[in-house]
Formats: C-alpha cells, structure tokens, sequence
C-alpha cells in the first residue's frame, strides 16, 4: 500500500487536480452556455418540434468521435478537451432550460403580461424562478456525465484520471485502472451531492411546499 | 371612461367581434355575460391589449390605447383571471406588490399599501405565507388585491369566482362590490352567471356572436329583455307566472274590521291598541261600507253616537282576481297608503299596501322568497 501511494500518490494527486478541473470549468462554461441558448430557444416555443429532436440527435454523438475531430482541428491543447466537454455539458441544461420554461403555467404568464411586465421582467421574475428546478436538475446531469466524459482527455494524452484507467487496461493492471475509476465515481458523487444541495436553495419556498403535498 | 369604436376581431375567417361600439362610464361597475364563445372575454382582453383588434379603436379617457406602451397600459389597468395566477415563487406580500414594484414605488410605500390592503380584507396575518398555503377563496382574494395594489382607476376581471365554491363566491362577490364603491373603480367583470351579474353590475352588457344583444342596467334589463338569449338566461327571475299577478296574491288579510254602527270612542280605542290611522267599516251583512279615520273622529267625533256619518267612501277598492299592477301603480302614483280587495259579494277579502308592491318585486327578482 505504502509502495503504491510512494509510485503513484503524487500522480494521482495530480490527475485528481487536473480532473476536477476540467469538470469545473467545462461544465461552467456548459451550464452558461446551456442556459443562454436554453433561454433563447424558449423564445420560439413554435419550433419546439424541431428543437428537441435536434438537440437529442447532437447528444448521442460518441464523445470520443467528436473529440477525436477536434483534436485533428485544435491540436493537442487543453482548450480540445475543454471544448470539447463544455458542448457535452451544455446539452443536458439547454433541454431542461428549454423545457422547465414552456412548462410553466400559462396562466402565471398571463398573470404577469396583466401585469404589466416587460418579456424580459417575465422571464427573471416568473419563468426563471418557476423553471429553476428544473434547470438544477439539467446541471446535475451535466456535471455528472462530464466526471466521466473527462476520462476521455487522457486519450490525446492530456492527463486526468483517464492516466489511470488507460494504462491499466494497456497494461492489465487492475490496480491502475481502480486507481483511476474510484476517484472518478467519488468525484461524480460529490459533485451531484453539491448540486443536490444547490437545488434546495434554488427552489423557491413556495415551490418547495407545492412539491411536498 | 372607455370608449370602444367600430372595433372587430378575427381568427382567421372566424369573426370573434363584430363592429362593438358602445361607452363603459367611470366609476361604474360593468358586468359582460353571454354564452361561451361570445366573444365577452376577448373584448375584456381588448381593453388592456393582451388581444389587438384588427379594426376599430379603444380609447381610455378619450385617448387611444394604441398610444400608450402596451407594458405601461396594463401596469395602469388592474387585471384579475380565473386561474388566479398568484406566482407561487412570491409570498402573498411580494404578489401584492408585484405591479407597484414594477412601477418603483419605494419600499415604504409598498409596505404601506401591503398592510392597508390585507388589514381591509382580513388577512393581515397571512403576509409572508405562500399562495400554495392559502385556501381558494384567499388566494383570490389576494389576485384581487395584487389588481388593485397600484390604484388602478379601471380593473378587469375575467370569471374570477368561476372556480370557487358557492359560499366563498358570494362573501368575495360582496367584497369586490363594497371595495368598488369604496374606492370608486371603474370594474369590468367578465361572467356567464346572470345571478352574478344582476347582482353586482350597474351595467350588463349581453353579448352574442361577437355583438352586443343588450346593454342596460339589470332593472332594465329583467324588465324588457331584449331577446329570447337574454330571457333564457335571466331565467327565473323574470314575472311571467300568471298566477302571481293578481291582487289575492299580495294582499294583506289580517285587517281590522269595525260594525258601522259602533260607537266612536270604541273605534278610537281599537286604533290606539293597534297602531293604526283607519279601519275597514262593515254594515251587518259584512259588506264593505267604507274607511273611518283618526282625523275624521277627532274633528267631529263629539257630534255623533254611532261612527257611521263619519263613514268615507273615498279609497279606491278592487275585486278578487283583479290585476295587481293597477293596485300598485294607483299606490305609488297617488301616495294612498292602501287599497282594499273586496270579494264577489262586496265582503273584504283583505288591503294592498305598499308592503306588498315591495314583496312583489322582490318575487320577480329572486324567485319565491317564502
């Protein structure tokens, strides 16, 4: 055990690092991505026929294909992976934006149109708030996916935890690929549980009861 | 002051409204009924532009309301819908600010206008609930207030008790009509129930097939509908059942009756006991003879024995089976106090008095009330 963290501790501890922040990052970029377009084809809920299959179309290309075409353009530089995995993570938040906000009542934008409020005070003060759960839950898919899609980074040779898993399957060496994929699940649960809790504070209170009843 | 001219609206080849013109004044309370499809709440849609017209003008005070920022118009026009629509994110005291904030009212004020309303309503303690915690009947309540909140001189609300129970409806409807008259409001109120409608409007406005059928005060209105739609739908309470039209129906029987050959002091003395000004003299076969009054004992009650040369001949009688509508009318127009029913045989059936005009109007307004 000791021989094994004196080999590999400082790799992993690296791995780990550079992992977490490809996730972080891709999935930022994703989820500010995701919403925006979310938001904008919410705008135009007359296309949503063809939205929605377009956008379940795009997220069944394999990763590593679209990956692989990247690399060929972009060189073997972070910013592939980056890309790469913020346009993966962007799809699972631009179908929950897109569909948390033409789920809301019509009657809550007929209440806030009688009101008096501008498309724009609509959005933020209604259809946001109201379609928020539903876009925490497109985060989490996001950010749980992209844990495991970053294994692919290691592919163009760019680190993270794929290191592991890669070389021991290269090498049949079990305790290389646990190595990897052990800290990658803990990491997927970690940050789901993070957005689990982030869910509870974006639910609005009253939404919060309306679910409990 | 809303004024609708020429205005139409289609739906593709389908005329919604059809060439309305007609005048709301300020500060009455407007109810529209008709049947489904009759283009009532499109119209209500028209005033705060949440629905163009094609063709036609609106104006508010005699400006176009195509000449004000749709945004800015509805935020100067309450608006109250079925589906109550309070935003379940907001608690009930952020819902009934939610137009004075847009119109950047400061805080204070908002809190201010918060208090005042719900303290007038009741509910002072439900401010920072959410609408989800709230039953029906308060949750529209405050859909009420949230209209009201920026003192809107003009409220529009479309069915907005269609959805409640009868109970919680009528103390809401009461409420709205005192709230109205209180602050002055000019309220338009969507409806399909006529009972709702006569009971709260000023002015009905029965549409049909996208075009006014009748616009008149509910008076007006269950006097002389003005087709066989409208009769339909006040139903009820319109007076065509002919057996409530005859005097027997409305008459009072429980009359004092005195012989005309009693004295004057024992008259004086039945009045006094009873309260009364007159009695109803009978010779001894019971027919009617005449009234005795008060007045007629004490100028020349010294003079005689019996009371029967003080016996008048002057009020108006009517027989069994008469109309009731002349006894009335005879009522109202002279400021005679009563008239007497006589049977066949000239024996006093009973009095019509004025008491029983009231009853009978009330009849023919809510139906049988005994």
């Amino acid at each position: 055990m000791t021989e094994l963290i004196d080999t590999y501790g400082m790799m992993l501890v690296r791995a780990i690092g550079v992992h977490t922040t490809y996730v972080l990052v891709s999935v930022t970029i994703g989820f500010c991505l995701g919403l925006m377009f979310g938001i904008l084809l919410s705008r135009v809920p007359q296309w949503t026929p063809v939205i929605l299959p377009i956008i379940s179309i795009f997220q069944t290309i394999p990763g590593l294909v679209f990956i692989g075409v990247l690399f060929l353009w972009l060189g073997m530089a972070p910013l592939t992976v980056i890309i790469a995995l913020s346009i993966y993570a962007m799809f699972p938040v631009i179908k929950n934006t897109y569909t948390g906000i033409l789920g809301v009542a019509p009657r809550y934008l007929e209440a806030a149109k009688g009101c008096g409020m501008s498309p724009m005070q609509t959005l933020l003060k209604v259809e946001l708030p109201l379609a928020m759960p539903m876009i925490i839950a497109g985060l989490r898919m996001s950010a749980t996916y992209t844990v495991s899609w970053t294994v692919l980074a290691s592919m163009i040779g760019l680190g993270g935890l794929g290191d592991f898993i890669y070389q021991g399957t290269a090498s049949n060496n079990n305790t290389l690929i646990l190595l990897g994929a052990i800290p990658a699940s803990i990491l997927a649960v970690l940050i789901g549980t993070a957005i689990d809790m982030l869910q509870k504070k974006a639910t609005p209170r009253g939404l919060q009861k309306e679910a409990g009843k | 002051m809303i004024q609708f001219e020429h205005v139409c609206k289609r739906y593709g080849k389908v005329e919604i409204l059809r060439d309305l013109s007609f005048t709301i004044p300020a500060g009455k309370f407007i109810c529209m009924v008709g049947p489904s499809g009759c283009g009532k709440t499109t119209t209500l849609k028209t005033i705060n532009r949440l629905i163009s017209p094609e063709e036609g003008t609106i104006s508010i005070d005699g400006k176009n309301i195509k000449d004000t920022d749709k945004v800015t118009l509805r935020r100067h026009i309450g608006y109250v819908i079925q589906q109550i629509g309070l935003f379940p994110n907001m608690t009930v005291a952020e819902n009934i600010c939610v137009v004075p904030k847009l119109l950047k009212y400061p805080k204070a004020q908002c809190d201010q206008i918060v208090k005042d309303y719900l303290e007038m309503v009741g509910m002072s303690q439900h401010a920072n609930k959410f609408p989800s915690e709230l039953s029906g009947g308060q949750q529209q309540r405050i859909g009420v207030l949230r209209a009201l909140a920026a003192s809107p001189p003009i409220v529009l609300m479309d069915e907005p008790f269609g959805a409640l129970d009868p109970m919680t409806r009528e103390i809401l409807q009461d409420e709205v009509k005192n709230l109205q008259q209180e602050l002055n409001k000019t309220i338009v109120f969507v409806t399909h129930d006529m009972d709702e409608a006569l009971k709260l409007a000023d002015i009905i406005i029965f549409m049909d097939k996208g075009q006014i059928v009748q616009m008149d005060s509910p008076e007006e209105m269950l006097k002389n509908p003005a087709n066989d739609l409208v009769r339909s739908f006040l139903g009820k309470r319109l007076a065509d059942s002919p057996a409530a039209t005859t005097v027997e129906s409305f008459m009072r029987t429980n009359v004092y009756r005195v012989s005309k050959t009693r004295g004057v002091h024992e008259c004086t003395e039945r009045m006094a006991r009873n309260s009364i000004d007159t009695l109803l003299v009978i010779d001894e076969h019971k027919k009617y003879v005449g009234t005795i009054s008060i007045g007629d004992i004490r100028r020349w009650g010294r003079d005689v024995e019996t009371i029967e040369p003080l016996v008048r001949q002057t009020e108006r009688t009517t027989r069994v089976g008469d109309e009731a509508k002349d006894s009335f009318d005879y009522l109202l127009d002279s400021g005679s106090n009563y008239v007497v029913v006589l049977n066949e045989d000239d024996t006093i059936a009973g009095i019509v008095t004025k008491t029983s005009v009231a009853r009978s109007v009330a009849e023919n307004l809510w139906g049988d009330i005994k």
